[in-house]
């Protein structure tokens, strides 16, 4: 299949538009008002804006700590997303809930918490939910590589597949949890999209990095799951840029090679992509830049409404307590 | 300063703790998510895998359940395992594995094989951590028979009751407040014990009684020095061990000053002030029911917020202790305001700026 050029340049914009949202935070960070963990999704765009593409806005995902690329590449508002890391009450959960749970019930977000592995068995329910009540909607799992050590993460395979669920587990492995290596936690005979098969759940692994593959195989998977509701893995190697959570680079700690480093550098999807698409004439260097500036913009103003937004009133603290 | 003391952080005091425990035991083992990574959990476990064999110091896949059944599989052939959770929270998932299982391992099989078993939990605060990042859940483990449960407050008392912890024969449960790692105390270069079971008075007074343990310890000595300029002599205990809990030694302390305030260092509905407040109420005498007063304070019952607007409202300090005591004593002190320090209620000092 063939991608148009409009799609090409969505894609690209997506992804450009989170990168540039993601670094924003991190220059800001150290003015300490967004004063709450933030873990970036610098250098894993490319999964979140290939999968996203191919929901609709009904579908749902839900996801984990890492969670601004899925919020935002789903179509969640960047406004209140700031707001929240900004503990403001306009930010999506009224600043109660942090960088760490975001949400936006009108993008189809529904769900992030930084519990590891929690969000899999919840977005299984909203699957499950979605069958009972015959919707054709799907939900998109997001995950790291961590949270296929827990065991919440086996019982949702399992039931998943027993129900025969439309869902997709989309597994971000960019071989790390925190400082620990993959090596460190899992086997090397075992294999997280083989897994999904012993439980009778077909599965694929693609190329976290580049932006075409993910979008073009989700496509056709995410087709297969609304119209068979089947479930489906995918498992997708990245590489994430920065500290495990807050906004610098942390690579003179070494517990990352530097031949790793080097060769994850090359791979970053946004640059590659804007190579791709510049060498066969989809944008220009001007257009970019435009593109660049309006993203800007965008995100400025965002900053500017987050900043001048209210806290919270007191009442809120018993507000929500119950339903 | 005495050659065998040294002034050390708490972090370093717990590292000095397990590094002295592994010498003197070869089956003690570190278990737990990043245990040896750069950061070492917040120091307290830095570098040791570089001193000890690899077999002794384990990172762990993300999975908690198992690795607590795990170690206490370990530890009925005698390895004594200490687990570590970067916070309370991680260890929910395996409450499975340590109520039901290693809490009533000795008592369902008739005394013959006990769990020996350390797990150390860290509470965090601060910095937005929000919801899920920021419980102070010692009443949940304290709830349980067969569990010790130990709160750590000094550097001193952190590496002894830490050292005590891992020779008792049973699962102990030890509380350690994210905000007390860098704090500065004296601490013995020896192995020493400090026994379980046992509250502690810090400071010695004779107008009203703080009780609390962890963190709250620290506010609770700044109250008394504040209060001390009002000429109000505070005695303050630090209960130290949740379970068993020392009631003698809280009860004898409010039996001399007839006023306390518990200050609880986690929500005070069904906690450890309702438990200590309770027993106290069940050993007095009638004429003690009617003389001594007790109040007490802790967070306020709801989530942690992030935001730190409305974070700020769900951690009393020294400043409410203070009021409190206004109010037990029937008293108003003047110009409290110039105790106000200026350090926001998300950072434990001007430093700390997050992220975790
Ligand atoms: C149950 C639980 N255990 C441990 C943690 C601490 N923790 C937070 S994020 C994280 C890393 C998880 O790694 P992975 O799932 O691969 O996600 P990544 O950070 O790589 O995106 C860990 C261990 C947690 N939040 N929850
Ligand atoms: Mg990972």
């Amino acid at each position: 299949m063939k991608i148009s050029k409009s799609i090409k340049i969505k894609l690209f914009r997506e992804m450009l538009r989170i990168r540039l949202i993601e670094q924003t935070i991190a220059s800001k960070y150290h003015e300490a008002e967004m004063r709450c963990p933030v873990h970036l999704s610098v250098g894993q765009e490319a999964i979140a804006v290939g999968v996203c593409q191919n929901l609709k806005k009904n579908d749902k995902i839900v996801t984990a700590h890492r969670s601004h690329a899925h919020y935002l590449a789903k179509g969640g508002s960047i406004k209140k997303m700031l707001g929240e890391l900004y503990g403001k009450v306009t930010g999506c959960a009224k600043g109660l809930g942090g960088s760490m749970h975001l949400i936006d019930l009108n993008a189809g977000v529904f769900a992030a918490v930084p519990i590891v592995g929690s969000t899999i068995p919840i977005g299984t329910g909203i699957a499950w939910a979605n069958k009972l009540k015959k919707k054709k909607e799907i939900v998109a799992a997001f995950f790291g590589d961590g949270a296929t050590e827990e065991g919440v993460f086996f019982e949702s395979l399992d039931f998943a597949s027993l129900h025969d669920l439309p869902i997709l587990f989309v597994c971000e492995n960019n071989e790390y949890s925190v400082y620990s290596h993959i090596s460190k936690r899992q086997s090397s005979k075992r294999s997280i999209s083989k897994i999904a098969n012993s439980f009778g759940i077909e599965s694929l692994q693609i190329d976290g990095n580049n932006i075409e593959d993910i979008f073009l195989e989700t496509k056709k998977i995410i087709d297969k799951v609304k119209s068979k509701s089947k479930p489906f893995l995918i498992e997708l190697k990245t590489f994430r840029y920065l500290e495990h959570c807050g906004p610098n680079n942390d690579d003179k700690l070494n517990y990352r090679t530097n031949k790793y480093l080097n060769l994850w550098k090359k791979k970053c999807p946004i640059i590659n992509y804007q190579h791709h698409l510049k060498k066969y004439n989809y944008l220009t260097t001007k257009e970019i830049e435009k593109m660049n500036m309006k993203i800007r913009a965008e995100i400025f103003h965002a900053f500017n409404f987050a900043k001048k937004s209210k806290f919270p009133e007191k009442i809120l603290l018993k507000k929500y307590i119950y339903a | 300063m005495l050659k065998n003391i040294k002034k050390i952080t708490l972090a370093e005091s717990i590292r000095e703790a397990l590094v002295l425990s592994m010498k003197k035991n070869d089956n003690v083992i570190l278990v737990g998510l990043g245990v040896d990574d750069p950061k070492g959990i917040f120091g307290t476990t830095k570098d040791i895998d570089k001193i000890f064999k690899k077999e002794r110091v384990f990172d762990f896949p993300t999975a908690e359940n198992a690795m607590t059944g795990i170690s206490i599989g370990a530890s009925l052939l005698g390895m004594k395992p200490v687990i570590v959770h970067q916070r309370v929270e991680f260890s929910l998932l395996s409450l499975e594995q340590i109520i039901n299982q290693a809490a009533k391992w000795f008592f369902m099989n008739g005394g013959t094989k006990s769990v020996p078993l350390v797990i150390r939990l860290i509470i965090g605060r601060g910095w937005g951590q929000g919801p899920q990042h920021s419980q102070s859940l010692e009443a949940i483990f304290a709830h349980i028979p067969g569990l010790k449960v130990i709160s750590l407050s000094t550097p001193y008392n952190a590496k002894g009751l830490l050292i005590s912890s891992i020779e008792d024969k049973n699962p102990v449960i030890i509380f350690e407040h994210r905000w007390l790692h860098e704090i500065q105390g004296e601490v013995p270069k020896k192995y020493y014990k400090i026994p379980l079971g046992k509250a502690k008075v810090v400071k010695k007074g004779t107008d009203i009684t703080l009780v609390s343990s962890s963190y709250m310890v620290i506010e609770c000595l700044r109250s008394a020095k504040i209060l001390k300029s009002y000429s109000i002599d505070v005695e303050v205990v630090d209960i130290q061990s949740l379970r068993p809990l020392d009631i003698q030694t809280i009860m004898n302390s409010v039996k001399k000053t007839k006023k306390a305030i518990i200050v609880d260092n986690g929500g005070i509905n069904f906690g450890i002030s309702s438990e200590i407040i309770a027993r106290l109420y069940e050993n007095f005498s009638n004429k003690e029911k009617s003389i001594c007063k007790i109040e007490r304070i802790g967070p306020p019952d709801n989530p942690i917020p992030s935001t730190r607007e409305l974070a700020k409202y769900c951690y009393p300090n020294y400043l409410d202790i203070i009021k409190k005591t206004e109010k037990l004593l029937k008293k108003k002190f003047k110009n409290l305001e110039k105790y106000k320090d200026n350090i926001p209620l998300d950072q434990p000092n001007k430093d700390f700026m997050g992220p975790f």
